[in-house]
């Protein structure tokens, strides 16, 4: 049942570093992260790692395994052959803190740079009245674990450390979508600040984003297309601009 | 020292899930500057692994619903242990707690008038828990992490500095909360990155460090539950109450040992999940007792039935209360009639067709597909109970959520006692952590407002930089990694779901054993992102939460919630009126009994008279109440 499992594990810092091989005990069942654990408690005990609820809620664990931006806890070890050696990175687009954890304030930063939700002003506690149906669009938004595997599979930042400045990445563009298609916010002009604030120009739609996403958010189909496409449309018809933001506020009782 | 790290803030908070996120949302608005300090990165608190739903009677689906109905579920569920106070300011205020977080932008899903939707869950009468499919925690944590970036973006355009008021320290683990004459001065830790040292002076700190999960070999909690706070609050001189009571959950997975302990959802029993032994038996209905005989079918032809017909059936016993279940499944492994793996077996593929299982339990179809390679379409699942939550803790004031005896302190959620008395209804802790994490926020900022600076001496500073030090200065001690592995055995076999007194006393001698090896531990590599450094913090904390859950287990003889004893089985009403109350002196863990407090006359009477005398010494009863 148990195997061995050849390991090649990135170890270093941010002055340099290096790839180590390893050959670790893998039971039946187990993720990456396992194998992981127990190179870190049987050989190398100060192996840095990040993790927390292994489970796939919380986002943590995000690494390169054989090159694909993973999580670690969502991967079976069984999904690679036996012979296979598996291959584990720290995230290419922020920079190494040391071994497979890196950097991510990127993201927290950008977050800081988006304005955030504007309740209505007259609307007191308990008041709100949504339909379903009209949250459902920003719930799938809401699902997202930050894990920032979209984030570090964007072209536009992965090796371009000049684009971060004005990049803020498929992770901030649902959550400008999110709060753009919010029935209760007040905020205006989201998408037009999208596009010339917060770098939507930039995207140009290859999907690589949503390919990784552990919570399967269609990011460019519901989120990116669509603000793209009404920030066209804004542009050149004011009557509809106005009409969508007549709708929105539909929802208010 | 000269180059240290130092921090000044009015109010420290300890801990970024729910409870601490709240108090540190209610500290700022109170115009006070803040640091918040989590040993994950920002948002990723254990708190986003919650899933069913925050209870708040807002009855929105049942009208009849209201905080005194809410109350007595809760002292119910409790056993009637819990801070009778408590349970009543959670109860009256969990319905502003959940509509504040709309204003703040949280999306919950609603029912068909547009309101928050509100379902069903084991204990509470009505339909109560506002919920957003089934991952409530992520929404809850989400809207306070992004409150709080609201507040930041403020102090921005008022002060020109995003982090001029309020600050998150992530991945930086608190390993003291220092006293100054005898007040709270500051907490003293390390960031997890670098290994290198910091000072925060404080006013005031609260402690919301959630739970204690990790202490047990099998959990549902992740690894931020070794009970850091508990041990903090402890060590500075705090009690902890009722440390004995600990919800285990019945249906956890057991199999592969990756996935061991994550949470099987109730529904899937719900949905007509039976469960099965070794041999095929369908156990529980060995197991029905004597209180609920006349609402649980003993024979299987009437509790399939029951799923077609409810009104002339009586219900089937595996949807019996959370703990019946759980010692149920644990009586049939011990008594060797288990699973390969240590469980017993889960099916619904029987009952069900493949096609209505995947629409109606799609996350657990997911969830074992994927990580157990089990098809629930097909074949049953193992499933064995899992450590969930721990109801003990900090001791407090419930109005201001003060720890008692130690000025300037304060708790809140998971690590807080009192609330939940000696069973947990699930649902009940996110509205506790918004409650109380709130109230926390208010009584630090009064204490704050209140008391000047209370510097940290020298030698404070020292003694806690040699404690950090310590564990590197040594070669060739004991490995923490093996010794966190033997604590898990230890609790797991003898302070878990069913306790003999024998038992415990044995345990309390083998946690002795592990924390005297535990002070000489070694640790590999330098300080900089070392988990063996890491653990070797957490697994003191872990020590000592077992030793205060041994010493009071073995002290209550009686069976109730989350606390079984074999050679005491049944609840005692004599028990009811006791505390336990865990304190420490530098050395061990001592604990001793507290009576509770009465319940004030016009919460007593909101119970049916017959009711209360199945919790209370007829004394009591005559009494009615204590004014
Ligand atoms: C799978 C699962 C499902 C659940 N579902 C529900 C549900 O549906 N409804 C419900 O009401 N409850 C549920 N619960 C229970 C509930 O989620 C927890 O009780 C609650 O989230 C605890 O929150 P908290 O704020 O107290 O602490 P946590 O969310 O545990 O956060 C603790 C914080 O403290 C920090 N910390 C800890 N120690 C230190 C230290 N030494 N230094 C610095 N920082 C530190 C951590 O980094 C973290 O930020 C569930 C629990 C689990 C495991
Ligand atoms: S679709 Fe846009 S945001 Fe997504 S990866 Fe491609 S370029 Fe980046
Ligand atoms: S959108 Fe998906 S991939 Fe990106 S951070 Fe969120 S969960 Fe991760
Ligand atoms: S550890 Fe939480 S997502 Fe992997």
């Amino acid at each position: 049942m148990a195997r061995k499992l050849k390991l090649r594990i990135w170890r270093g810092d941010s002055t340099n570093g290096a790839l180590q091989d390893v050959v670790v005990d893998a039971n039946e069942g187990e993720v990456v992260l396992d194998v992981i654990h127990r190179v870190q408690a049987t050989q190398m005990g100060d192996l840095a790692v990040r993790w927390n609820c292994k489970a796939g809620k919380c986002g943590s664990c995000s690494m390169e395994i054989n090159g694909k931006p993973r999580l670690a806890c969502m991967t079976q070890v069984s999904a690679y052959g036996d012979d296979e050696t598996i291959t584990v990175t720290p995230l290419r687009a922020f920079p190494v803190i040391k071994d497979l954890v890196t950097d991510v304030s990127f993201n927290y930063r950008k977050a800081m740079e988006i304005p955030s939700y504007s309740h209505p002003a007259n609307l007191k506690p308990g008041e709100a009245r949504m339909e379903q149906i009209d949250v459902e669009r920003s719930q799938e938004f809401r699902k997202c674990i930050e894990c920032f595997l979209c984030q570090d599979t964007c072209h536009v930042i992965r090796d371009h450390e000049e684009n971060k400045k004005s990049f803020a990445g498929p992770r901030f563009f649902i959550r400008i979508a999110e709060l753009d298609m919010h029935p209760l916010d007040t905020l205006k002009n989201r998408k037009k600040t999208a596009q010339e604030e917060h770098g939507l120009g930039m995207c140009n739609i290859t999907k690589c984003c949503t390919e990784v996403c552990p919570e399967h958010i269609r990011i460019t189909d519901n989120a990116i297309i669509p603000m793209k496409e009404r920030v066209v449309d804004e542009k050149y018809d004011p009557v509809r601009w106005l009409g969508s933001k007549i709708r929105k506020r539909e929802g208010i009782v | 020292m000269t180059n240290l790290e130092k921090y000044k803030y009015d109010v420290v908070v300890i801990g970024a899930g729910g409870a601490g996120l709240r108090a540190a949302v209610e500290a700022r608005e109170s115009g006070l500057s803040v640091a918040i300090i989590c040993k994950s990165l920002f948002g990723k608190a254990h708190t986003v692994m919650a899933e069913g739903g925050a209870a708040a009677s807002m009855g929105n689906v049942n009208s009849g619903d209201n905080w005194m109905v809410h109350f007595r579920d809760t002292m119910r569920g409790g056993k009637f242990l819990n801070h009778y106070r408590m349970a009543e300011l959670h109860a009256k205020e969990s319905p502003d707690r959940i509509w504040e977080l709309e204003v703040w932008g949280a999306l919950f899903d609603r029912t068909k008038e547009g309101k928050i939707s509100q379902r069903n869950f084991g204990g509470h009468e009505y339909p109560r828990l506002a919920h957003v499919g089934d991952r409530t925690g992520l929404e809850l944590i989400r809207t306070m992490q992004q409150r709080i970036v609201a507040l930041q973006q403020q102090d921005a355009r008022d002060h020109g500095n995003a982090e001029s008021h309020m600050k998150v320290f992530s991945e930086l683990t608190v390993t003291e909360v220092i006293k100054e004459n005898g007040k709270v001065a500051g907490v003293y830790g390390y960031w997890r990155e670098s290994g290198s040292e910091v000072l925060f002076e404080a006013k005031s700190v609260i402690i919301a460090t959630g739970g204690v999960g990790k202490t047990f070999k099998i959990t549902s909690n992740s690894w931020e539950g070794t009970g850091d706070g508990h041990a903090l609050a402890l060590k500075a001189g705090a009690n902890l109450v009722d440390m004995e009571f600990l919800q285990f959950h019945p249906t956890g997975m057991v199999w592969p040992p990756s996935v061991r302990g994550i949470l099987v959802t109730e529904s899937v029993r719900g949905e007509g999940g039976i469960l099965t032994n070794n041999v095929g038996e369908r156990f529980m209905f060995k197991y029905i007792p004597e209180v609920f005989k006349n609402i649980y079918a003993d024979n299987e032809a009437e509790a399939d039935r029951w799923y077609l017909d409810q009104d002339n059936n009586r219900r089937p016993p595996e949807l019996l209360p959370r703990d019946e279940v759980a010692r149920a499944i644990n009586s049939e492994v011990k008594a060797g009639r288990g699973s390969e793996h240590g469980g017993v077996f889960l099916d619904v593929s029987k009952r069900l067709s493949a096609e209505v299982i995947k629409k109606r339990l799609p996350s657990m179809w997911h969830q074992f597909y994927e990580l157990a390679g089990v098809d629930i379409t097909k074949e049953a699942m193992e499933v064995g109970p899992t450590c969930h939550y721990v109801m003990g803790g900090v001791e407090v004031e419930p109005d201001t959520a003060a720890a008692i005896g130690v000025p300037g302190l304060f708790a809140a959620g998971e690590v807080a006692g009192g609330m939940h008395g000696s069973n947990r209804l699930g649902g009940n802790s996110l509205s506790d952590l918004l409650v109380f994490g709130r109230r926390a926020g208010m009584g630090a900022s009064e204490y704050a407002k209140k008391n000047s600076e209370n510097p940290v001496s020298d030698a404070a500073l020292k003694a806690a930089a040699a404690r950090i030090e310590a564990p590197f200065s040594r070669t060739g001690g004991e490995n923490a990694y093996s010794l966190h592995a033997e604590l898990q055995e230890i609790t797991h076999n003898l302070v878990g779901i069913i306790r003999t007194g024998s038992e415990l006393q044995e345990a309390i001698e083998k946690i002795a054993a592990i924390r005297a090896r535990s002070a000489n531990i070694a640790v590999a590599g330098d300080r900089k992102f070392n988990p063996g450094f890491h653990l070797a913090f957490d697994l003191d904390n872990m020590l000592l939460v077992a030793e205060s859950t041994a010493k009071s287990a073995i002290l209550r003889e009686e069976s109730r919630g989350g606390h079984t004893r074999d050679d005491f089985p049944g609840m005692n009403n004599k028990w009811r009126q006791v505390n336990h109350i865990s304190s420490f002196d530098g050395d061990k863990v001592s604990v001793r009994a507290q009576a509770l407090l009465p319940i004030p006359k016009e919460l007593f009477d909101l119970f049916d008279i017959h009711e209360l005398e199945k919790y209370m010494t007829p004394e009591e009863i005559t009494k009615g109440g204590s004014n």
